[in-house]
């Protein structure tokens, strides 16, 4: 069974049917119901395609933080074999919200920067939810250092809210910190893909996002400010974080429109949370593509075109 | 990309805009809550005489008390995209922006200027909280990629003053992603061997303060101005805690190791010109007698190294 959205209410009453007529049969009851099964199951695969077809804003930013979404940690085990996590920034602390180390990719070596939200409670708190202090951004500066120097390509996940608001964070120069990590993601002379697997959540996110090529899963959203911080700003009211999420264009499809992004990764049907291991294995295809693509160039010229394509945007609105 | 930028004149509006007339001619310090005539204030550069606040200050007025004699070229900037998103929450942000033009006489949040300071040329960018709280939107991201373009192709220091809630809401998506241009256009700076001086003013937050603002060689911030990532009522409620006394204020920073020096807004001429002369080994323009103490450079203001040479 799954943990609904609200919005997919139609979907979840018709799988509950289903459920409650293959517990019917499984019992031996002796009545025949497979076609009924077999009727409900195409209703709901169609209410489904239907319901995901047309995601509102609002819908995706809940998809894209659906507590059984795929997590950064989830894609490492996927996807990366011969992983050695590294910890500290060699200043203060571990911080656990951001997952990093080198590993191997498809046979090739690679360095891995997320951010992990964690799965449940107990890990949710040692992740502290995904929200980011300035040591797991030193700490991610500290691995890109060493991937150029090794000339591992890197890639990165982002999956935050946005980096924590807290005293001792700014005490530590939280937006130093972020300003660093951005700074180093645009000077690294490997390559450097990002993957928006989630919530893409302002600066926060950018620091691991100024990358050679950004893609974004397909119900991932990517923004300056979340729905409910922005609908307190912009409307005072915490309650119009729809209107904002709306009005924000934080859709994958809205970044591509604008060339903030490079690619889109189709998710499966009703979302990355219904089949997490197919989402995960497209995503890793489009990532190796992408790879292979700036596999050639020289630190250079990836440095000079990674400028380059951040200085285009927006000039051709 | 195109290195070659065009300079005009001063705009006369520009030239001619004065600060907001305000309401009241009496303007209350926020400190002591003393009246204080408003053309004495822009006379002492919108500090308090009395109580040494440092007030807002607008962008062209910066200009004008930074550059010798009053004197800077404008520096052209160019035409972004207006409104992309179509964005409107009460009210269209194309209304919003009209509205911000009519008060201030500016295109954007930024101005560009070239001249000199104590007859060392520089590139000074300044922003303006009066235009929609400063907010880094893609104008401003592409004024602060032009003054480092002109700084670059002038091989002089580029000083910006930083004053911003942080990214401009209404061009969401498009804001952020000004956080990676600036930090380009700093890096262009940086590279070309030329010092980058950073002055953060009331207030400076959000994605200014964690791009370009805190990307400096060094950084100076006027006295008590408030500076951080997350503003403190964000904090407060992540927290559920009151915060410290004098938090995310610049003496706080200076404490913490985020910024080099605490510098009154009438020292910060000499203060950048002296550190900019030495940085790019020019010659001082001062006889030795007067020119900056070694305390002043230690970060001292001149008015604690005056008080300390006289105890000596």
């Amino acid at each position: 069974m799954h943990n609904y959205l609200d919005f997919e209410k139609p979907v979840a009453d018709l799988e509950g049917q289903i459920f409650e007529l293959k517990k019917l049969m499984d019992a031996g009851e002796g009545v025949d119901v497979r076609d009924e099964i077999q009727r409900l199951e195409k209703r709901s695969y169609d209410a489904l395609s239907d319901l995901y077809k047309k995601l509102t804003p609002w819908q995706k930013t809940l998809v894209a933080r659906h507590p059984d979404r795929p997590h950064c940690i989830d894609y490492l085990n996927r996807l990366v074999t011969d992983f050695t996590p590294l910890a500290g920034d060699r200043n203060f602390a571990e911080d656990h919200a951001i997952v990093a180390g080198f590993g191997r990719f498809r046979g090739e070596a690679v360095a891995v920067i997320g951010q992990e939200k964690g799965a449940d409670t107990q890990t949710r708190l040692k992740h502290n939810f995904g929200m980011a202090r300035p040591e797991g951004y030193r700490k991610a500066v500290r691995i890109m250092e060493m991937a150029e120097r090794f000339g591992i390509p890197v890639v990165t996940l982002v999956d935050t809210a946005g980096a924590y608001p807290g005293i001792g964070a700014e005490e530590r120069g939280q937006a130093e910190a972020i300003a660093r990590s951005t700074e180093a993601c645009l000077n690294l002379q490997v390559p450097l893909v990002a993957l928006v697997i989630g919530e893409g959540g302002s600066g926060g996110a950018i620091a691991l996002a100024a990358a050679s090529r950004v893609l974004m899963l397909e119900h991932a959203i990517y923004s300056v400010i979340s729905p409910e911080a922005g609908a307190s700003i912009l409307w005072r009211d915490a309650g119009r974080a729809k209107d904002v999420a709306q009005a924000m264009k934080i859709t994958a499809q809205d970044l591509k429109g604008f060339g903030v992004i490079d690619e889109i990764v189709p998710e499966p049907l009703g979302g990355a949370h219904r089949a997490p291991m197919d989402a995960i294995d497209t995503a890793g295809e489009r990532v190796a593509a992408n790879l292979a693509e700036l596999s050639g160039l020289d630190g250079a010229t990836l440095k000079q075109q990674r400028r380059e394509k951040f200085l285009a945007i927006g000039r051709n609105l | 990309m195109n290195w070659i930028t065009n300079y005009v004149r001063p705009k006369i509006s520009s030239l001619l805009s004065k600060p907001e007339v305000p309401e009241n001619l009496w303007i209350k310090c926020p400190e002591t809550g003393e009246m204080v005539f408003h053309k004495d204030l822009e006379a002492n550069q919108w500090v308090v005489p009395s109580s040494g606040h440092h007030m807002r200050i607008r962008a062209g007025d910066r200009l004008k008390a930074f550059f010798d004699n009053g004197d800077y070229e404008a520096v052209d900037l160019p035409k972004v995209a207006a409104d992309p998103l179509k964005f409107r929450d009460e009210r269209r942000y194309t209304e919003r922006l009209k509205d911000s033009r009519a008060k201030t006489g500016m295109d954007d949040a930024l101005l560009v200027g070239t001249g000199t300071i104590e007859g060392l040329g520089i590139v000074a960018a300044v922003q303006d909280f009066a235009f929609m709280g400063g907010s880094l939107g893609m104008a401003a991201g592409e004024a602060i990629v032009t003054a480092a373009e002109t700084a670059v192709e002038r091989k002089a220091p580029l000083v910006l003053f930083a004053g911003s809630g942080g990214a401009r809401m209404q061009e969401g998506i498009l804001s952020l992603m000004q956080m990676a241009r600036t930090t380009v256009a700093v890096d262009m700076v940086k590279e070309a061997g030329l010092p980058y001086i950073v002055v953060l003013t009331n207030p400076t937050t959000g994605g200014v303060t964690a791009s370009y603002a805190m990307l400096g060689d060094v950084h100076i911030a006027e006295p008590g101005a408030l500076i951080g990532f997350a503003g403190p009522r964000v904090i407060e409620q992540t927290i559920r805690e009151k915060l410290p006394e004098g938090f995310q204020r610049s003496e706080y920073l200076l404490e913490h190791g985020m910024i080099d020096m605490v510098v009154h807004r009438h020292d910060l001429k000499h203060k950048i010109a002296s550190l900019l002369k030495v940085l790019t080994k020019s010659p001082s323009t001062l006889p030795q007698a007067e020119s900056t103490s070694h305390l002043e450079v230690m970060g001292l203001s001149a008015e604690e190294a005056r008080s300390s040479q006289a105890a000596e």
